[in-house]
């Protein structure tokens, strides 16, 4: 006896929906048995993160501030996901795009008015976009897979961030520590209301949500995205080129990446500091998956993972979960919801243990061949 | 006398749908017996059924006079079974004995199996070198690997799936001689297509399939090919109305010299191919699967464009340089042979389905933001044009039938009354009453003066509708040649072109010589 994977025909729109809220459960769930048995009170880790920020108000201005790199990220990768350019190097992109950002302002540090900040903002998109050039010039000119060289380009954007905050970059007033000087007051992101946290970030990252969702369902370069994500020879038909499609979805990934990056650095950090990166730029791929790549369902999706964040560490002081707490549940979220996403196009089936010969149109894959190992 | 293989009250159900209802009948020894049905009328499911693929839900099979179950195709094979698929499992870079010994159950020493394939060939009158490597095969030669892996075994019942789709007529007609002796012989051949002529000219009985069910049992030869296809699509067939013989306008569409690599490994380069087709007239391109039919319909669409060289002029502006979407603006509409996939998306719907193709022509998207209500009304009066069945504009493509989703593609190119029209294939696996919509589409068209070019490998399509007819071969077309006046045997002997069995004897010759 065997198991096998028999598709549904097509997948329903109810079930597509359906699979993050059940992910999400099974991943509590899964969580509070996991950290029953690792000796914590499984019950009331999962109430720590999930529930607990969300019954105080001044949490709620950290759930949004931390969402909204999140869901700027994820954003961009949804983009480049439906067009199956598989950008895992956000996490690069973001650190050089507050590098970008960080740059002009240490050039502006003596200097006052509006422009400065928008002129930072400018040179993180562009630097982000610029990282992510690199495995789309990879990607086609040598036909280098993108997974490999923008994960690998993490790295090298992380060593690239301890060189400047230890060397040229390194603020001389700070006492040997490795960090850049305070932005000024030009530099840094307006609060939206005085007294709160919430910086413009959180309404630009609405803003973006809400044009790309326009943008992927109502104009032609996202129907491109969609076509070549969907079939890539249908997208030939219609006269999509692959190689501009590969281009758009790594600069916009990288673009939007970076600037998460520059409106972290001159919002809630103020400066830059080699803990800079979180780890948004991997978290924003389960906010991409969780969100059906959809930027209205990016924006729901980018609460749920600012609450692993903010949870985490409540959890922490609250009942001294370890730090790795909320990693396990966005990593149990993500598993889950592929989980649910394969059972929601195939059902899974007993067999027996006879082969399955089946019908190849190439031609090249051997029906008899099968049968005759029966 | 035994019967030698008797179904009685087979049924297999799909999740869904009923492949097979209560199926019935029965093949004689040394009977060729036809199984005629649609695409989807549960030919294949049947045949997979007795060749031990499948289980039925219901029913019994009698082999021989005796009941049977039959659990695999290694179990068919050792009752007696053999079977030819229509789409052949061969290893391209492997020789044609390395393939023949990996599909049989016990494959004996090299030497004695050679001498055995030898035995079959010389019997049958099939020509075929054992030391060839299959990519260097014709089709028809490759399918005689299969009829040799089949005959090998001695079955007592060979079943044949749509054998001749892929042969020029010439190789039909040794096919046939093949068949024949084997039924003189006593072997039982179940013979499935639905080339009505065909099946007229070689088989005894028929047994005609709709929907799942037995709906009629006939003697071919006291059939019309009219009459059966009215029994396999349970209506009566509607003729074409012609368009008007010789009233042609200027020269719209001129291709001279187009030369284009093919894609590695196997692909088929096109070799200085040029033709010109008036204004009215249908051009026919016919020729065996992989010639290059493909290769040109992709660099005439403009989705090739490397390595691209010659001119391709419409009304006398050349469009070699453009790309796809200044092609079709200019008015040049190219329909591929796979419809989902490559004409159309399945998980879109009909309605951005639209906007694919006729997004340019019909102004279906401005200044880059897609214009989704008029896409959608272009889609419904697609539907209603081309009688569609779909739940309307919504309906995804993949959700449609084969045949309803061919409609529709080709609905949608032609509704944008393009000045050339270019497409591969378009009634394959199409019933026989869209595949009759679809070609008096063709001929309307053609009437309001667009040029077509047809791409197919059937030809009496091809005779229907075409005024011209040129043949590919290995990426070389053949002169254009008036339909009137063309003889089959000539057609056949182009399309066997280089592949013709005089050169594959002589080359075979040549590698023999080559190993001694």
């Amino acid at each position: 006896m065997g198991w096998e994977l028999e598709p549904r025909g097509e997948a329903s729109r109810k079930a597509n929906l359906a699979a993050p809220v059940i992910a999400v459960f099974g991943a509590l769930v899964t969580g509070a048995i996991l950290f029953t048995f690792l000796g914590h009170n499984g019950l009331s880790a999962v109430y720590e993160i999930f529930i607990a920020p969300l019954t105080n108000t001044y949490r709620w201005q950290d759930l949004l501030v931390k969402a909204a790199p999140l869901a700027i990220i994820a954003t961009g990768l949804a983009i480049g996901f439906r067009a199956n350019v598989w950008n895992i190097g956000a996490e690069g992109q973001y650190i050089l795009g507050g590098l970008g950002g960080t740059w002009v302002a240490l050039q502006t540090l003596d200097m006052t008015g509006g422009w400065i900040l928008p002129a930072m903002i400018l040179m993180g998109m562009i630097w982000g976009a610029a990282y992510a050039a690199v495995p789309a010039i990879l990607k086609t000119k040598l036909g280098v897979n993108e997974i490999l060289s923008s994960l690998m380009l993490n790295y090298v954007a992380i060593q690239l961030l301890y060189y400047l905050m230890r060397a040229p970059w390194k603020d001389p007033m700070a006492f040997g520590f490795p960090q850049t000087a305070m932005f000024t007051s030009d530099q840094t992101l307006p609060m939206m209301a005085s007294g709160t946290l919430i910086h413009l970030g959180v309404p630009i990252a609405a803003a973006i949500a809400l044009t790309a969702w326009g943008v992927m369902t109502r104009t032609i370069v996202g129907f491109q995205v969609r076509s070549v994500g969907a079939s890539p020879k249908a997208a030939r038909f219609a006269g999509f080129s692959a190689s501009s499609t590969v281009w758009l979805a790594l600069l916009v990934g990288g673009g939007l990446a970076g600037l998460a990056g520059i409106l972290e650095a001159s919002g809630p950090f103020g400066q830059m500091v080699p803990q800079f990166p979180t780890g948004y730029g991997y978290t924003a791929i389960i906010v991409a998956f969780l969100g059906r790549l959809n930027p209205l369902g990016i924006l729901i999706a980018s609460f749920v993972l600012a609450l692993t964040y903010v949870g985490g560490e409540n959890a922490q002081t609250a009942i001294g979960l370890p730090n790795a707490a909320a990693g396990v549940f966005q990593a149990l979220m993500l598993f889950f919801l592929l989980g649910f996403d394969i059972l929601a196009s195939y059902r899974l089936k007993r067999t027996a243990p006879k082969p399955s010969p089946t019908a190849n149109t190439s031609g090249v894959t051997p029906v008899e061949a099968e049968g005759a190992r029966a | 006398m035994t019967l030698r293989l008797e179904l009685n009250g087979i049924t297999k159900r799909f999740p869904g749908v009923i492949a097979n209802e209560n199926v019935s009948f029965a093949v004689a020894p040394g009977e060729i017996h036809a199984l005629l049905g649609e695409n989807g009328a549960g030919k294949s499911t049947l045949v997979k059924i007795i060749y031990g693929v499948q289980r039925a839900d219901e029913g019994t099979i009698a082999f021989d006079g005796r009941k049977v179950e039959i659990a695999s195709p290694h179990a068919a094979r050792s009752l007696g079974i053999g079977m030819v698929f229509q789409h052949f499992s061969l290893f391209e870079a492997m020789t044609v004995l390395e393939n023949i010994a990996l599909g049989m159950d016990n494959p004996p020493p090299r030497r004695e199996l050679e001498e055995k394939i030898r035995h079959v060939l010389n019997t049958y009158g099939l020509s075929l070198d054992p030391h060839r490597d299959v990519h260097t095969l014709s089709v028809g030669e490759r399918q005689r690997i299969e009829i040799v892996r089949a005959l090998i075994q001695n079955p007592k019942l060979l079943i044949m799936d749509e054998p001749t789709s892929v042969l020029t007529p010439q190789e039909v007609d040794r096919l046939f001689d093949t068949l024949r002796q084997l039924k003189a012989e006593g072997c039982s051949i179940l013979y499935i297509s639905h080339k009505l002529h065909e099946i007229k000219a070689l088989c005894d009985t028929a047994t005609v399939l709709r929907g799942g069910k037995v709906v009629a049992t006939c003697d071919p030869a006291e059939e019309t090919a009219r009459s059966m296809a009215e029994m396999m699509i349970g209506g009566s067939l509607k003729d074409l109305s012609p368009k008007n013989d010789g009233v042609y306008g200027e020269e719209r569409f001129a291709i001279s010299n187009l030369s284009a690599p093919g894609e590695p490994p196997f692909g088929v380069s096109l070799k200085d191919v040029s033709f010109a087709i008036r204004s009215g007239e249908i051009l026919g391109i016919a020729g065996v699967a992989g010639n290059g039919q493909n290769e040109l319909i992709s660099v005439l669409s403009g989705e090739r464009t490397d390595g691209v060289s010659g001119v391709i002029r419409l009304d006398g502006s050349d469009l070699s340089k453009l790309g796809v979407g200044a092609r079709r603006r200019a008015g040049l509409a190219a329909l591929p042979e796979e419809r989902n996939g490559h004409a159309a998306i399945g998980q879109m719907t009909l309605a951005e389905n639209t906007l694919l193709s006729a997004r340019g022509p019909k102004l279906l998207a401005g200044s880059g933001i897609l214009r989704t209500g008029k896409a959608h009304d272009y889609a419904r009066t697609v539907i209603e044009a081309f009688s569609v069945k779909a739940t309307g504009p919504k309906a995804k493509a993949g959700s449609l039938s084969g045949g309803n989703l061919q409609k529709f593609v080709v609905g949608r190119e032609i509704m944008t009354d393009p000045a050339v029209f270019i497409v591969s294939q378009p009634t394959w696996g199409v019933d026989a009453g869209a595949a009759g919509f679809i070609r008096q589409a063709m001929i309307d068209l053609a009437a309001k003066g667009a040029a077509i070019l047809l791409v197919s490998q059937d030809l009496d399509e091809l005779l229907e509708l075409c005024d011209r007819l040129a043949v590919i071969n290995a990426g070389k077309l053949s002169e254009t040649m008036d339909v009137k006046t063309v003889s089959i045997e000539k057609i056949g002997l182009l399309m066997g072109g280089v592949h013709g069995e005089d050169d594959a004897a002589a080359d075979a010759e040549m590698h023999r010589g080559k190993a001694a």
